[in-house]
């Protein structure tokens, strides 16, 4: 049970800047290799432009030697303006074909029989996950299995809104798509290697778009069917912390939580059955610890001022406990 | 040093300030339309609940009187230009009057649909897409016979004449417009969304 | 040859013969119908927007400088940069273009004035008027988070955010409103300068004879008929959303969020078209007269110019392409995109080659235009890498993007307006800039832009999205956003420069005389400033450049002109 979070709690070093220049999923490769022959190409005009302005600067700056003539005027030249216009019709031509190839390589990829089913539903602000095959709900940090051509596994998110538009980007791992309310959009990513990726919304949603962050956790098939198997569980139920379940309970957090195994099935807010499994709370806008997670449920404009969670006005003694029994949801 | 030379040349005709604002504005006015004419259009049948366009009743009068009233304008624009003041108030009132008729049909329409087919704006998508796109024309009417009005307490005191023609007609590129979307509207509403 | 002055017969002294008291002179302002007038009071305007959008640019920048900063509030960061945007676009943007399109083409043309004055007097004070609505937002309600009402669903506005269910307060309100009001000056700006530039010319003016600043503020202001409606149709439906209940962009109702989408950049993308040709006619004009040569291929000129009006409107989805787009149709505005770089790119050659052979004076107008074409390019070629669609399914809404625009929005359009600035002044004003402070303006101006924008494109690379607060320490982009928000310091200098300059000279700078460039449109015959009746007696043109046939009776333009 403890080895699940064995994840890395933060990410570290050079995986934490989400660079498109360190693709890690087939979508990012084939996007990488479609900018480097865009950029080859625009360098190429670049190069030739810009090197004949410079050249233009310098030869044909006014001498103070030759006040008084004009220059000779050249109105225009038939053979020059056409050849100006074929080579930049036949450049477009050529970077058209290339760029069509790769959109209907990435959008139109059929769904293979071993793909993983991920519904992502936006809220302001935060992520819902589900599994629907595996009947797992969770929230903001999502695990998906590494695939490779040998055992192909990948990852077909079905991105659904419940509120405004918000945007899904992990640039590592694939192009952004969009999560618009009533209409359902669709993308895939096939993680290589394993790790912690990271993202953020990437559509203006609202005051606190900002901390609507990402993490994709990439794990081994081993870890993933770990994982999987303990989220499909229900809620751990510490009879130590028996008064903390009887404040939750009670008090208005079910209204928008669900904790399954409880009587809270609510489902304005983020999946609480196995908070202890994430190594962010808030949507990444404050690390999962105990004190954290005390002044969040206090008042969360603290991290996340205007996030639609309001401050619940417990007594310190309801938040002491309550907080003692979420961190027993492992 | 020289002087520009000056010399008459007859042939130097430039188009009329008034037409080219008034297309100008008419181009600007199509963009309007269109994009509510598109809205319109994609709509239809998307509404999730409530009254659907099968309870509308074409407006085959109000049409009728629409349309004559671009013809009754180009009568008064034919009059003016031959200098028959009288005949130009006649068919200049006869174009207000047809015009205040298509809008008092509106109005009739629009009573029945909202008191006894219980359709308003904010019913339902189908409301929100009939009454903007169907009240966007009518502001414009309304506007073209306040315009119409104008010229028209200025004839009835007998400041207009035959070498006002030009403005008049105009103005009347205006009214066709205005008929012209009618067209439009009255085609994707109660024809083609029908 | 530059001091020479060319007699117009008979100069009418118009002047009072009595000096005019404070009060008189503002009203003489408030109620001119007089297109230098106006221009003038458009340019202003513009200028003292650019000062308050760059204040919310540097707060912007001070609030970004570091990781998890807390100089502005989540609330205000929104308003901010949303206003920032706004501002840019619609106060500084729009009525920079229609005050020197004011000012300028009807001299240019030979004409009097505009073809409809009062209209044009409208059109200002209307668009005036739409602007201090829009900041009256500020201070107009306390808002929901006590910072006022401003708008703060960014400048593109996606429903459905900006539904009542989602934005309860007044912020979108001020928003729709303002720039509807906006509209209607635009609307008349654009009527009134095609109506001038087609029914009031100079005999002889044929079109083809025109310049080509005049014909960039035809080709704008008839793509402004067909792009600013759009625009105000879909915030009269938001309106009616917001108001009457209406379900336009009510996905529970059957609307649709992408349907705004569309309409927006329906409007949105061929907007800052319109904004870039007038720059593109500033750089027709200064480029030859400080290479000393004709322009290279005018009828080109024409025909891309034109050709990029209506290219222009078929591109609006590019940007949509993650939106989730069919295929195909991402194909096709990805195409699309793409072909609108090669009118654009048509007229760099030809800038290029109208330097090619020249004598080039870099004086501060030529500067700025000849920075302008470096960074144009630049810009067009990253607008060809978000036009390959998946390159844009990761640059999309990344400080790439943001990078881009404002390459081609800083670097191109304020570059080229700098210039006009330095090129024009000495006709309105009488006087000189200087150039000195003109040569500060430029290098600081320059270096703080790239030090600026160039780093951006990296920040966008690294994954950094745009319209966000703050950041996390940890993503590696603290350093970067530190050089971008320097780098602003330094332009903020350089236009704090630029205004010191405009006052200072007003009474100090040298006197201009009717034509101190040595230029050749019909604009340099008059005095400087021109008398309110521009021209004695009607001018008679027979070629692009008629004080060229003038000062070379022995080769005048119309025997090679084709």
């Amino acid at each position: 049970m403890a080895g699940m979070s064995a994840m890395p709690a933060a990410a570290q070093g050079a995986l934490s800047t989400p660079s498109i220049l360190a693709p890690a999923s087939t979508p990012a490769h084939e996007i990488y290799s479609l900018s480097q022959f865009v950029l080859v190409i625009t360098g190429t005009i670049f190069a030739v432009v810009g090197g004949l302005l410079t050249f233009v600067i310098i030869k044909f700056h006014a001498r103070k030697t030759d006040a008084g003539h004009e220059p000779a005027q050249i109105y225009g030249s038939t053979q020059v303006e056409l050849a100006w216009t074929v080579i930049p019709v036949l450049t477009v031509v050529v970077l058209f074909l290339t760029t069509a190839r790769i959109i209907f390589a990435i959008q139109d990829a059929p769904e293979p029989q071993s793909a993983l089913n991920v519904t992502v539903i936006g809220h302001q602000f935060w992520w819902e996950f589900r599994y629907p095959k595996l009947g797992i709900v969770t929230a903001n940090e999502l695990h998906l299995p590494t695939s490779s051509n040998s055992a192909p596994r990948p990852a077909y998110l079905q991105l659904l809104s419940a509120d405004v538009d918000h945007s899904f980007w992990v640039p590592q791992l694939g192009g952004k798509t969009d999560l618009i309310p009533d209409h359902p959009n669709q993308m895939w990513i096939d993680p290589e290697v394993a790790g912690v990726y990271l993202g953020q919304c990437a559509q203006f949603c609202g005051i606190e778009h900002a901390k609507m962050l990402l993490r994709v956790y990439v794990d081994t098939p081993q870890q993933f069917e770990a994982w999987a198997s303990n989220q499909e569980k229900p809620a751990v139920d510490d009879a130590a912390v028996a008064a903390g379940r009887q404040v939750f309970e009670s008090e208005a957090c079910a209204n928008c939580h669900t904790i399954t195994g409880t009587s809270a099935h609510g489902v304005f807010g983020p999946d609480l059955t196995h908070l202890m499994s994430r190594a962010t709370i808030a949507a990444g806008a404050a690390y999962n610890t105990p004190a954290n997670l005390r002044s969040w449920i206090e008042d969360p404009n603290i991290f996340k001022p205007g996030a639609l969670m309001p401050a619940m006005q417990l007594s310190d003694q309801q938040v002491d406990e309550l907080v003692a029994y979420l961190t027993t949801l492992h | 040093m020289s002087t520009i030379s000056i010399f008459t040349d007859e042939n130097w005709r430039l188009p009329s300030r008034g037409r080219v604002a008034m297309l100008s504005l008419i181009v600007g006015e199509s963009a309007i339309f269109t994009i509510f004419v598109v809205a319109y259009i994609y709509y239809i049948g998307r509404s999730t609940y409530g009254p659907t366009p099968q309870i509308l009743d074409v407006p085959w009068l109000n049409t009728l009187c629409l349309l004559s009233s671009s013809i009754s304008i180009l009568a008064a624009e034919r009059a003016i230009e031959r200098g028959r003041m009288r005949a130009f108030a006649a068919w200049w009132g006869l174009t207000m009057l047809l015009g205040i008729v298509f809008l008092a049909g509106t109005a009739i329409e629009w009573k029945r649909l909202i008191w006894t087919d219980g359709l308003s704006i904010r019913t339902n998508l189908f409301g929100t897409t009939f009454y903007s796109l169907v009240g966007l024309h009518a502001t414009h009417v309304v506007v073209g016979l306040l315009m119409l009005s104008l010229v028209l307490i200025f004839t009835l005191l007998g400041r207009v004449e035959e070498r006002h023609a030009e403005r008049i007609q105009v103005l009347s590129l205006y009214w066709h417009f205005v008929d012209a979307v009618w067209v439009v509207v009255f085609s994707v509403v109660y024809i083609i969304g029908r | 040859m530059a001091d020479q002055t060319f007699p117009i017969p008979g100069t009418l002294d118009v002047s009072p013969s009595r000096g005019v008291g404070l009060l008189e002179w503002l009203r003489s302002w408030v109620i001119t119908v007089d297109h230098k007038r106006l221009g003038l009071l458009y340019i202003v305007y513009a200028l003292v927007f650019l000062l308050v959008a760059g204040g919310e640019a540097m707060a912007i920048r001070i609030q970004l400088a570091i990781p998890h900063n807390h100089f502005l509030s989540p609330e205000l960061y929104n308003e901010f940069f949303t206003m920032h945007g706004t501002t840019m676009v619609f106060l500084v943007g729009m009525t920079l273009i229609f005050g020197f399109g004011n000012y300028l083409v009807p001299l240019m043309i030979g004409a009097r004035d505009m073809a409809f004055p009062r209209l044009n007097a409208f059109s200002f004070w209307m668009s005036a008027f739409g602007g201090l609505l829009l900041y009256f937002s500020f201070i107009g309600g306390f808002g929901l988070y006590g910072m006022g009402a401003a708008p703060d669903v960014t400048w593109w506005a996606y429903a459905p955010l900006t539904e009542r269910a989602f934005s309860p307060g007044h912020n979108t309100d001020y928003w729709a409103l303002a720039l509807i009001v906006m509209g209607f000056g635009t609307l008349g700006a654009a009527i009134n300068t095609l109506a001038t530039a087609f029914c009031m010319r100079c005999r002889g003016m044929t079109l083809l004879r025109m310049p080509l600043f005049v014909w960039l503020m035809v080709v704008a202001s008839a793509d402004t008929l067909i792009v600013i409606t759009p625009l105000t149709a879909a915030q009269v439906m938001l309106i009616i959303d917001r108001y009457l209940g209406g379900h336009f962009f009510d996905t529970q109702a059957g609307g649709s969020a992408t349907v705004w989408m569309h309409f927006f950049w329906i409007f949105g993308h061929p907007e800052v078209y319109v904004l870039i040709l007038p720059a593109f006619g500033i750089a027709s004009e200064v480029i030859p007269v400080f290479s000393r040569k004709a322009i290279f291929g005018y009828p080109a000129m024409v025909a891309a110019s034109v050709g990029i009006a209506f290219v222009s409107l078929s591109v609006w989805a590019h940007h949509m392409f993650t939106i989730g787009m069919t295929s195909v149709s991402n194909a096709f505005f990805a195409l699309s995109t793409m072909m609108v770089g090669i009118p654009t790119g048509i007229k760099i050659f030809n800038w290029v080659a109208t330097m090619w052979g020249g004598k080039i004076r870099f004086a501060t107008p030529m500067l700025f235009c000849t920075a302008f074409l470096f960074q144009f390019l630049c810009a067009g070629l990253t607008g060809i890498m978000l036009a390959a669609a998946p390159w844009d399914w990761q640059l999309h809404n990344s400080y790439f993007v943001i990078a881009h625009f404002h390459y081609t929005l800083t670097g191109s359009f304020v570059f080229c307006f700098f210039a006009a600035i330095y090129y024009w002044y000495p006709k309105i004003i009488g006087r000189m800039l200087s150039e000195t402070l003109g040569k500060w303006h430029f290098w600081l101006f320059f270096i703080g832009f790239h030090m600026t924008f160039d780093t951006m494109h990296f920040v966008g690379i690294l994954g950094m999205p745009r319209s966000i607060y703050t950041y996390e320490p940890d993503r590696g982009w603290g350093t970067l956003n530190m050089i971008i928000s320097v780098g602003g310091l330094v332009q903020a200098t350089a236009v704090l420069i630029l205004v010191w300059n405009i006052v200072d000279s007003f009474r100090n700078g040298r006197l201009a005389g009717n034509d101190p460039w040595d230029a050749w449109t019909l604009e340099w015959s008059t005095p400087s400033p021109p008398p309110p009746y521009n021209f004695a007696t009607d001018p008679v043109v027979y070629s692009r450049r008629p004080l060229w046939d003038l000062k070379h009776p022995e080769d005048p333009d119309w025997k090679y002109e084709r």
